[in-house]
């Protein structure tokens, strides 16, 4: 029997205070009954005696302490899922909000998932090719990764995600391929971006949306990331097929926690997000991957804007220590026109080494990656000591570096964002572009294949 | 009868029920009708405070509580090498069967296998009298590690009955009687409360080097074996890589590797990867030698306070043995944010950046529990335990609490630096700031060991890359053609330091492991190629044409020559450098 409680005590902020309820656990799924007949939805946060503090989705606008009736489900914050929820569009709880026909659930999955058993997982290593020379061939994107785009505000992030949603593919292999999108908290114009664009390369019939827009609650942004990794594990582990999924923005998902933090009165870690931050990112963000048992992967690319675009900042930080690396964006690189921005040297793969080299991608990879990153190095110190001191001060050899790296900027980092590279095309161009230096600067290749892929031998 | 209470409070892992008075603290508790396991962590009255290990959404008011009356402890006995276990040392492959892929709550699963029989070999008899750390017998446990089977700690008394054969680790091998009179039973298992560190017979100050292999820790910043060392960096600086480097080649007989708080695939790379890898002492798998402590990020925070101690207990283990065991711990940082988390959900008094304020004590419990020891037991055997730990500083920022914390207590400091790390310079170990305490301590073994003159090289090593971030400043603000030929000898010299010797690619099989001689003698060639073009540049030879000689590529690659050979082709290298830089100083006279 479900009982009905008028005994709200206080709502301050997002949190309420509900007395003298009886067999209500905690995590629990409530809904508040308003005068009106309105219905939102509310999760206990803290059971004490016969208190329970919950935490409301939605405003507490016309809330009536008195006359308002909450109910608790007996379960968590779950989502029903079915494989019928491709091309649908979901609100921020889970709800369907396009016109489409009812959904009949197959489930219902509470949204906090529970850890993969670190014995139970494969490790990733099937190269996916974006076609994006910047990360196919140096910071290489695997099956069951998780990789952030690490933005500033004003940044082309959106392009760059829709672009690898588009292009994204395992060679040699027609699997079941679907892409999951939670909007947490951005504009609609942003939302509106990447549906039109799922639209027209016709990704939406295999995409789930959710969308929680700016002016939607706040506070259900703390469940809209879960609600998509639920879609996203059903999809992958149960369904078998491969997943991308794109989050954006964790910023907003981290000031929502914050705000709920505040209210309670926690004691604050870093710059007023609570201590943890981190835990709460590491149970979304570690939801990617493989495990036995299945045949389908979860590959997540959350984006983040960075606060004045500062990489030591809680989120993007506290990020990099969780996801499998990072793509930064570069606003120099922005303004110089190169697109999409990606800066080269902070950004990270640390999946890579498994997915790359023969029968993957070509055998000279690793040694043509590492080349390139420490020669692209050492030409952008040199560029830096030219502007102080002249070309002139330059030696003759730092003169070939300062050379290569504005090629590199110019050919290998700006290819727009509708050309697609194959991952040989890639090499190709990384060869032919370290053919600027002397081959006996090629220290991190194997000379057997300087001799094999040098450009004229 | 078992003491019984009820939750009265939920919030989070914490959990906080009345009517358990009668418990004592760091009781392990059994929470709710899951049965999730938790540990009292404060007593007000009879009400307990309980961290619980598992997710505790679904507990509500009212719900039991089931002291064990035990604390927190481990299960210590043949089978725990090449497991892989939770924080608190629940076994995950057997985890996996039982509840498939993902980890559910509850589940109740033995450490050591009760099924599996191992052959004992009693190396004692009737009426033998024994005192703690006295060995009972051994059994092969791996291919490579012969398990001890010792008198636990506080037991004294005879032996009335001892007898070799197989047995599981519960069934009994023997009977002692203790000097009360009362006899009782004897295992191959034993239990032992994490949280206290396993007695030992006396401390010794360590001074034989813990070999690693990695050319910048033992040529520049060298551990001993019983050390303390922690290596902070900011993400993506390669701390995972580096410690998983140390996990797979330091010479240490038993390797604990404890991942507190860290990336779930990073775990399944050790747990496919190891098994794969031979380690060149033993001829056999390094999983082997290796105990798996994961916690991995997404599993219970409190869980991950606890998987330290799980991991070190284990450790301590080993070393009452008498084995040479390392202990690496990836994070301590995430086990500081579990201690905060649970600080702050109990309402304590917050210290620096929200952290308690036993912050700095409980690391520093932490690694005071290695060093080298005389362990307990007749026999006087020597153990040492090594420990390691990584630290996640926010923004790379050392300046942070648990950085300083740590930084107090360890002799080691391998600080990575991320300017490094973009350059794809690895390991990123900076070389200006990192220190080893341990380094004069170890110096007479250099010597003695690998050579006369090793110590000599190691100093002028960093007098030149000390002299190259002087010199440096000079050539960023007026230009390298200001710079005295021998000055900019000197930087390329530094140059071949850093790229020739400190670069280390732990992802080249040959490279991966450099031997302690093929250490030396790489650092020879790079000498020698100094000395000897100081000489022909004094003579007036052009600097460019002595950094432009193709033999200095050769120096480049001599890192990866095979162990084999490399004796042959670095002794012709050095005659070619000879060559080639009299021949420069013959047209630089002519």
């Amino acid at each position: 029997m479900i009982r009905e409680y008028r005994t709200i005590e206080e709502v301050a902020g997002p949190l309420m205070l509900v007395r003298q309820v009886e067999g209500v656990k905690y995590d629990e799924l409530g809904e508040i009954e308003l005068d009106n007949g309105e219905v939102r939805r509310c999760r206990v946060l803290e059971v004490n005696g016969r208190n329970v503090l919950v935490q409301l989705f939605d405003s507490a606008a016309g809330l009536n302490l008195s006359s308002s009736k909450v109910r608790f489900s007996g379960h968590g914050v779950e989502l029903p899922v079915s494989p019928n929820m491709l091309g649908r569009v979901f609100n921020g709880m889970g709800e369907p909000i396009d016109d489409g026909v009812k959904l009949i659930p197959e489930k219902s999955v509470n949204i906090n998932g529970t850890p993969i058993n670190p014995a139970a997982r494969y490790y990733p290593s099937e190269f996916i090719q974006t076609g994006i020379s910047t990360i196919d061939g140096l910071n290489t994107l695997v099956r069951g990764q998780k990789l952030p785009i690490f933005s500033g505000s004003g940044l082309p992030h959106a392009n760059l995600a829709a672009q690898i949603a588009r292009q994204a593919k395992v060679r040699g292999t027609d699997e079941k391929f679907a892409v999951v999108f939670a909007a947490v908290g951005i504009t609609f114009e942003e939302a509106d971006f990447f549906i039109s664009d799922f639209k027209k390369t016709g990704a939406i019939d295999r995409t789930v949306l959710f969308i929680n827009l700016a002016s939607d609650s706040a506070i259900e942004r703390i469940a809209t990331p879960r609600m998509a990794l639920t879609a996203a594990e059903y999809l992958a582990f149960e369904q078998d097929m491969h997943v991308l999924v794109i989050i954006t923005d964790i910023t907003n998902y981290a000031e929502a926690l914050r705000e709920v933090s505040a209210a309670r009165k926690e004691v604050p870690g870093r710059r007023g997000y609570p201590g943890y931050l981190y835990t709460d990112l590491a149970t979304m963000y570690e939801r990617a991957g493989r495990k036995q048992g299945s045949n389908g992967s979860i590959t997540m690319i959350p984006i983040l804007t960075m606060p004045e675009d500062d990489k030591t900042h809680p989120i993007p930080d506290l990020t990099g220590y969780i996801t499998e690396g990072q793509i930064i964006l570069s606003r120099d690189l922005y303004r110089k026109g190169c697109l999409p921005p990606v800066d080269v040297l902070p950004s990270l793969s640390r999946l890579k080494d498994k997915g790359i080299g023969p029968g993957k991608t070509r055998e000279d990879h690793a040694g043509v990656m590492n080349q390139l990153f420490s020669s692209y190095a050492r030409g952008k110190d040199a560029k830096e000591l030219m502007v102080v001191l002249g070309e002139a001060a330059l030696t003759p050899i730092d003169r070939l570096y300062a050379k290569f790296a504005d090629e590199f900027e110019a050919r290998y980092i700006n290819q727009g964002f509708y050309e697609n590279r194959t991952v040989e095309e890639t090499m190709d161009l990384g060869w032919e572009l370290l053919s600027i230096l002397p081959k006996s600067e090629m220290k991190r290749i194997k000379p057997e294949f300087i001799e094999k892929y040098w450009p004229g031998n | 009868m078992a003491i019984e209470g009820k939750i009265v409070k939920v919030s989070g892992p914490l959990v906080i029920a009345e009517g358990m008075k009668q418990a004592d603290m760091f009781d392990v508790v059994r929470v709710g009708k899951d049965r999730l396991i938790g540990e009292i962590i404060e007593m007000h009255g009879d009400r307990a405070s309980i961290q619980v290990y598992e997710e505790t959404a679904g507990l509500g008011r009212g719900d039991t509580v089931v002291s064990t009356g035990a604390p927190l402890s481990v299960e210590l006995g043949p089978g725990l090498l090449t497991n892989i276990y939770d924080g608190i040392q629940r076994p995950l492959e057997a985890m996996k069967i039982k509840a498939g892929a993902n980890i559910t709550r509850g589940i109740d699963e033995p450490a050591l296998d009760r099924e599996k029989l191992w052959h004992f070999e009693a190396a004692l008899g009737f009426g033998d009298k024994v005192e703690p750390g006295d060995v009972y017998g051994t059994v092969q446990e791996t291919d490579v590690i012969q398990h001890k089977i010792l008198v636990p700690p506080k037991t004294r008394g005879t032996i009335v009955e001892l007898r070799s054969g197989d047995y599981k680790v519960t069934d009994r091998i023997g009977k002692i009687k203790y000097e009360d009179g009362t006899i009782d039973d004897i295992m191959l298992m034993q239990k032992w409360p994490v949280r206290v560190a396993r007695p030992y017979s006396k401390k010794l100050p360590p001074n034989d080097p813990l070999i690693t292999g990695q050319r910048i820790v033992d040529t520049l910043f060298p551990i001993a074996k019983g050390g303390t060392a922690c290596i902070p960096g900011p993400f993506g600086s390669g701390k995972t890589v580096l410690q998983h480097q140390l996990a797979k080649w330091s010479d240490a007989e038993i390797v604990v590797y404890i991942g507190c708080g860290e990336r779930g695939n990073e775990m399944t790379d050790v747990l496919l990867e190891f098994p794969e890898l031979i380690d060149p002492k033993t001829g056999s798998s390094m999983m082997k030698r290796t105990v798996l402590i994961a916690n991995t990020s997404d599993m219970p925070v409190a869980a991950r306070e606890a998987s330290i101690y799980t991991g070190i207990t284990i450790a301590e283990y080993y070393r009452d043995m008498g084995y040479s065991v390392a202990v690496i711990a990836d994070s301590t940082s995430r086990w500081a944010e579990a201690l905060r988390e649970m600080s702050g959900r109990l309402e304590e008094m917050p210290g620096e950046e929200g952290y308690p304020a036993y912050l700095t004590s409980r690391l520093a419990q932490f690694y005071e529990r290695a060093g080298k020891v005389v362990c307990l037991g007749k026999e006087g055997r020597m153990g040492a335990l090594s420990a390691v730990g990584a630290v996640s500083p926010q923004g790379g920022d050392i300046s942070e609490p648990v950085s300083q914390a740590t930084l107090r207590i360890v002799k080691v400091f391998w600080g990575l630096d991320s300017a490094l790390a973009y350059k794809r310079h690895f390991p990123a170990v900076n070389w200006l700031n990192s220190y080893s305490l341990y380094q004069n301590r170890l110096a007479p073994w250099f010597s003695e060991h690998v050579s006369g003159d090793w110590n000599k090289k190691v100093a002028h090593c960093m007098q030149v890359l000390q002299k190259e971030s002087e010199l440096d400043e000079i050539v960023k603000l007026v230009g390298v053609d200001a710079l005295s030929s021998d000055d900019r000898l000197t930087l390329e010299v530094a140059r071949s330091v850093r790229e020739d010797y400190l670069q280390q690619n732990s992802f080249d099989e040959t490279d991966s492991y450099t031997q302690l001689d093929k250490q030396s003698a790489l650092l020879d060639l790079i000498f020698l190629f100094e000395d000897k073009a100081r000489e022909v540049v004094a003579k007036g030879a052009d600097i460019e044409a002595v950094s432009d000689l193709p033999v200095r590529e050769k120096i480049g690659r001599a890192k990866s020559i095979d162990y084999k050979s490399y004796k042959k082709e670095y002794s012709a290298i050095a005659d070619e450098i000879v060559k080639a830089l009299d021949a420069l100083a013959v047209n630089a006279e002519i």
